[in-house]
This record gives C-alpha cells, sequence and structure tokens, in this order.
C-alpha cells in the first residue's frame, strides 16, 4: 500500500533521514520505534507531504507522493495525526471535527462518521460544544484522532498518541488503535512507548539517528536482545 | 469647551461612529492579514484608495447607482489584494519579516506613485451619489451619507462575521491562520486561504474608499496613507489578528478623534490618537480584546 525507497530528508543543512526504505501493507499495523531525534516524526511527515525529500520515491497505493501536496494526499486517503495533537486549540470540538471532514462533500456520511467518533470517544460527545483548547490532554489526543477519521482516510499515520498520557488512557488509546484497524483503516504507528507499539503492531521498524537498523515481525523484535536492551529497558 | 451641551455630544458621538466605522472596514483588512501571514500589509491602504477610484469612475463616467458601484470596486480589489499578494507576498512567505515588510512599503509606493501617473495626482470630486438629505431628528442633524457608511459597515461586518464563523472558508481560516502545517494535513490549502484573506479584506478596504469619497466628496491617489495608519492603529488597539478587535478599535479610535476635536483641540486630534494608542500599548500591551490568544482571525 505504502512504499517508500531510499527517502533523503534534510532540514538545511541538518541530514534527518538518511535513505530509509519501509513499506506498509493494506490492513497491517505497523509500527515505527526509535528513540528522540531519530526521525520518526520526519518520516511521517515526509509521508504526508509537510516535507519535501531530496532523494528517494514514494508511492502510496500506486501513485508517486514524491511531489505532491499535503491537501492532495489527503485526498488520496491518507490522514496524518501529527505529534503534540495540533488540535485547533480556539475552536469547539465540533468544529474540529468538521475541518477533518473539510475535503469531503457528502454531508450524510459526514453526520454518520461523526457519529462513528462520538461512539469511539464518548468524551467527545459530552463536549461538543466545548473549545478543544480546554479539554484534557487525553480527550485532545481522542480529538486529534476523531479529527482524522472525519476524511475517512485508508491508512493512518499516528505520531506518539500515548505521549503525555496516563497509563489507563495509553491502554484505551491502544484499544482504539486495534478498533479502528479492524474497522479496515491501516495504521503506521510512531512510537517512544516501544512496548506498546511491538504489542500492538504486526510489524516494525528501529530507526536510530536517520537510518532503519532493525525491521521484523512485532513479537520476533520484542524478544530481540538488542531492542529488549535499547528500548524496553534490559 | 464651548456649549457643550448634550445634543453637542451627540451630534459629535454621531459623526465619531462614521469616521470610526471606517476606520474599522481598513482595520479589518489589517487584522486579518496579519492573523494569517503575520503580516502587516502596508499597501492596504492603497488599495483602499484603488476601490475609491474604481467606485468614482463607476459612478462620475459610467453613472453607475451606488450600490452596484460598490460592488464593482470591491470585486476589483479583492482582485487586486489577490494579485499583489501572488505576485509580491507568497514568494518572501519563508524570508525575514523585515524582507516582507519593505515588500509592503514598496507595494504601497507603487500603487501610489503608478496612480499618480496613472490618474493624474489631481484630486478628483465625486459626483453626488446621494441626496444631500440631512434629517432632524430632535436636536441632531442625521446626514443621509451617515446613514449609509453605518448601515454598509454594519452589514459588511455581520456578513465578515457569519463568514468567519459558519461556513466553510471561515473556518479554513481560522484554522490557517491558528496552526498552518495541522491545517494542511485537514486538507486545506493554505496558499487558496491566504488569496481568500487577502481578497475579502481588500474588498473591505475598496467599500471603506467607496464610502470615503462619497462621504468628503474627493479623492486623490494619496488619500489611503492617512486611513491606512489610522487603521492600522485601530487594529493594534483592538488586538492585532482578531476581528472583533479591529472592529472596537476602529470605533475607540474614531470617537476619540472627534471628542478631542469637540473639546476644542482639533489641531492635536491626530496625536490624541496616537496618544491613547501608546496609553493602551503599555497598559496592556495585546490591545483591547488581546487578552486570550485564543481566537485569532
Ligand atoms: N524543523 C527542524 N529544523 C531543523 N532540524 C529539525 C527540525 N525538526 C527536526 N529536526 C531534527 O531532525 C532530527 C529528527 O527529528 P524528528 O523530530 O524526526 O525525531 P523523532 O524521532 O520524531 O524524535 P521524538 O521522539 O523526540 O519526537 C533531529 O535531529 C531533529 O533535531
Ligand atoms: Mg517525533
Amino acid at each position: 500500500m505504502l512504499q517508500l525507497e531510499n527517502v533523503h530528508v534534510y532540514y538545511g543543512a541538518i541530514h534527518a533521514l538518511k535513505g530509509i526504505s519501509f513499506h506498509v501493507e493494506e490492513g497491517e499495523i505497523v509500527t515505527l520505534i526509535g528513540s528522540n531525534g531519530a526521525g520518526k516524526s520526519t518520516a511521517l511527515k515526509t509521508i504526508s507531504g509537510l516535507l519535501r525529500p531530496r532523494e528517494g520515491t514514494m508511492t502510496y497505493v500506486g501513485r508517486d507522493l514524491t511531489a505532491m501536496s499535503a491537501p492532495g494526499i489527503v485526498r488520496l486517503k491518507l490522514s496524518h495525526v501529527p505529534e503534540g495533537r495540533r488540535i485547533f486549540a480556539n475552536m469547539t470540538v465540533q468544529e474540529n471535527l468538521d475541518l477533518g471532514a473539510y475535503q469531503r462533500r457528502d454531508a450524510q456520511g459526514v453526520k454518520k462518521d461523526a457519529a462513528y467518533v462520538f461512539e469511539l470517544f464518548p468524551r467527545l460527545r459530552e463536549r461538543r460544544t466545548q473549545v478543544a483548547g480546554t479539554l484534557s490532554g487525553g480527550e485532545q489526543q481522542m480529538l486529534a484522532i476523531g479529527r482524522a477519521i472525519m476524511s475517512q482516510p485508508r491508512l493512518l499515520l499516528l505520531d506518539e498518541p500515548s505521549m503525555g498520557l496516563a497509563p489507563i488512557l495509553v491502554q484505551q488509546i491502544f484499544d482504539i488503535i486495534r478498533t479502528i484497524r479492524r474497522e479496515g483503516t491501516t495504521i503506521l504507528l510512531v512510537e517512544q512507548n516501544a512496548r506498546m507499539a511491538l504489542s500492538v503492531a504486526d510489524r516494525a521498524y528501529v530507526l536510530e539517528t536517520g537510518r532503519i537498523v532493525l525491521e521484523g515481525g512485532a513479537e520476533e523484535l520484542m524478544s530481540s536482545p538488542e531492542v529488549r536492551k535499547a528500548y524496553l529497558g534490559g | 469647551m464651548a456649549n457643550l451641551s448634550v445634543e453637542f455630544v451627540l451630534q459629535q458621538l454621531l459623526n465619531g461612529i462614521s469616521i470610526g466605522s471606517i476606520y474599522a472596514l481598513i482595520a479589518l483588512g489589517y487584522t486579518m492579514v496579519y492573523g494569517i501571514i503575520q503580516l502587516i500589509n502596508f499597501a492596504h491602504g492603497d488599495v483602499m484608495m484603488i476601490g475609491a477610484y474604481v467606485g468614482w469612475y463607476c459612478t462620475a463616467v459610467l453613472h453607475m447607482p451606488f450600490l452596484p458601484a460598490l460592488l464593482t470596486a470591491m470585486l476589483a480589489c479583492s482582485l487586486l489584494g489577490v494579485v499583489i499578494e501572488r505576485v509580491a507576498y507568497k514568494p518572501l512567505r519563508r524570508s525575514t519579516r523585515l524582507a516582507a515588510l519593505i515588500t509592503a512599503i514598496g507595494v504601497s509606493f507603487f500603487l501610489e506613485y503608478g496612480m499618480m501617473f496613472l490618474v493624474s495626482p489631481q484630486t478628483r470630486t465625486f459626483p453626488p451619489v446621494f441626496p444631500q438629505t440631512i434629517y432632524h431628528v430632535g436636536p441632531l442633524n442625521i446626514k443621509y451619507g451617515d446613514i449609509v457608511i453605518i448601515t454598509v459597515t454594519l452589514a459588511l461586518m455581520a456578513l465578515l462575521t457569519l463568514v468567519v464563523k459558519y461556513t466553510r472558508i471561515g473556518k479554513a481560516m481560522r484554522a490557517v491562520s491558528f496552526d498552518k502545517d495541522a491545517a494542511a494535513l485537514m486538507g486545506i490549502d493554505v496558499n487558496n486561504v491566504i488569496s481568500a484573506t487577502f481578497a475579502i479584506g481588500s474588498a473591505l478596504a475598496a467599500a471603506a474608499g467607496v464610502l470615503i469619497g462619497v462621504y468628503y466628496n474627493t479623492i486623490g491617489p494619496l488619500m489611503g496613507i492617512m486611513p491606512g495608519l489610522k487603521a492600522f492603529v485601530a487594529a493594534v488597539l483592538g488586538g492585532i489578528g482578531i476581528i472583533p478587535g479591529a472592529m472596537l478599535g476602529g470605533l475607540a479610535l474614531g470617537l476619540t478623534e472627534v471628542l478631542v476635536s469637540a473639546a476644542g483641540f482639533s489641531t492635536w486630534r491626530d496625536a490624541g490618537a496616537f496618544l491613547i494608542l501608546i496609553v493602551v500599548l503599555i497598559v496592556k500591551p495585546t490591545g483591547l480584546l488581546g487578552a486570550n490568544t485564543r481566537e485569532k482571525v
């Protein structure tokens, strides 16, 4: 479904991704793990069109993504929940969801999907008219995911959805990730919480300073000594 | 402090609201553009001037009635605003704010002196578009023009508020102004939204230009400078980037000016306005409505 081939990304002179290649197949949950500054967020931003690769190719459902704009990529039903949620804090919960459906013209379908989001996250239904900036961190993460669902993604990129959340909420978010996949959405998950990520994923890639250093089935990596030592605390 | 009667004060308040609502119309364009790309568009007052000329051409030469002339000027200037943004500002979007600011000043000179070249530096007289009727309501003398100015500005502000709050493009404008990358991830074409912002702001400036033309009767290529500056002050006074702030700032400025003049210090009128600005900014650096930065655009 998604293929990256030898992708290089720079911030000015900083070489953030040094030729990464990976793929995600339809129906999978694939996770990208790695420590701070490894380049995980950079990889997601490049896929969703916020950054341009200087070299390499990216294809998604048979389309070349490398020169496509972010709105064009959303049109291909690829949606990105960015690091730090980036909800529109000055707007209401409902307005945030409306913006998630920005490109859609099927009012009926949008309504149905909003109902689905409220089913997944009942807390958001109670807070529909509340300004999003006043939501708790967990609720904001729910809103960020709900907002992305409103665009009916076939592939969902999630950047550290568990960041800053209490353990019980982390569990809840990961349950939701499983549900979303069951409903037919493919997921590429970036996480620092490697244990949780590997427990939910089918396959995983380990990123270190802009390079993929390990890849394999999630269970296999979970039991690999290198991964245990570097990312699972021994 | 001659004859400070109730009638006199009321009359001055009316004049202040008239001029203030014009400042507010222009200030809206400043504040919307600032809210979305953090640029002080110094050419904005000159867009207003072009609007006045289009309005003059429509009424004096084409003999169009007021409303069609107003709409034509608004349409023409919205196109002009979009072109200015695409040609002059867009290439600089990733450069320093100083570079963009200097470019804006350059665009301002280009419009002023370009118009001098095209239509001569001479001022022109607007034809009497309205009847010169004066209504005597109790002790007040209300000019037909006052009613038109206040009605048109109120209608435009109400329309703008509805557009920003409820429409798809309005939500997109608020989203882009809050976080461009997040907006792009929603599938919003950020460049189109920036263009739309310039179009709307410039159309409002054009309306102000036509209203100034019909109210004061004369227009000239440099007529945009002073109202432009005042509207900028109004936008900052209300809290730059905040739409209701621009409306409030414009009215506050208009009223201050008129009251300073009425108190017998008419030569201090402009100084008084700037003094107020300085005082407000010392007390409240983010402007009158700038307390919470939540409601940008
Ligand atoms: N806007 C930027 N300008 C310059 N350098 C950047 C920028 N964003 C990221 N970098 C650099 O690129 C590298 C990769 O950053 P990235 O944000 O992709 O890491 P990450 O794996 O997501 O880290 P984290 O787990 O902390 O979120 C880092 O060295 C970072 O300093
Ligand atoms: Mg990151």
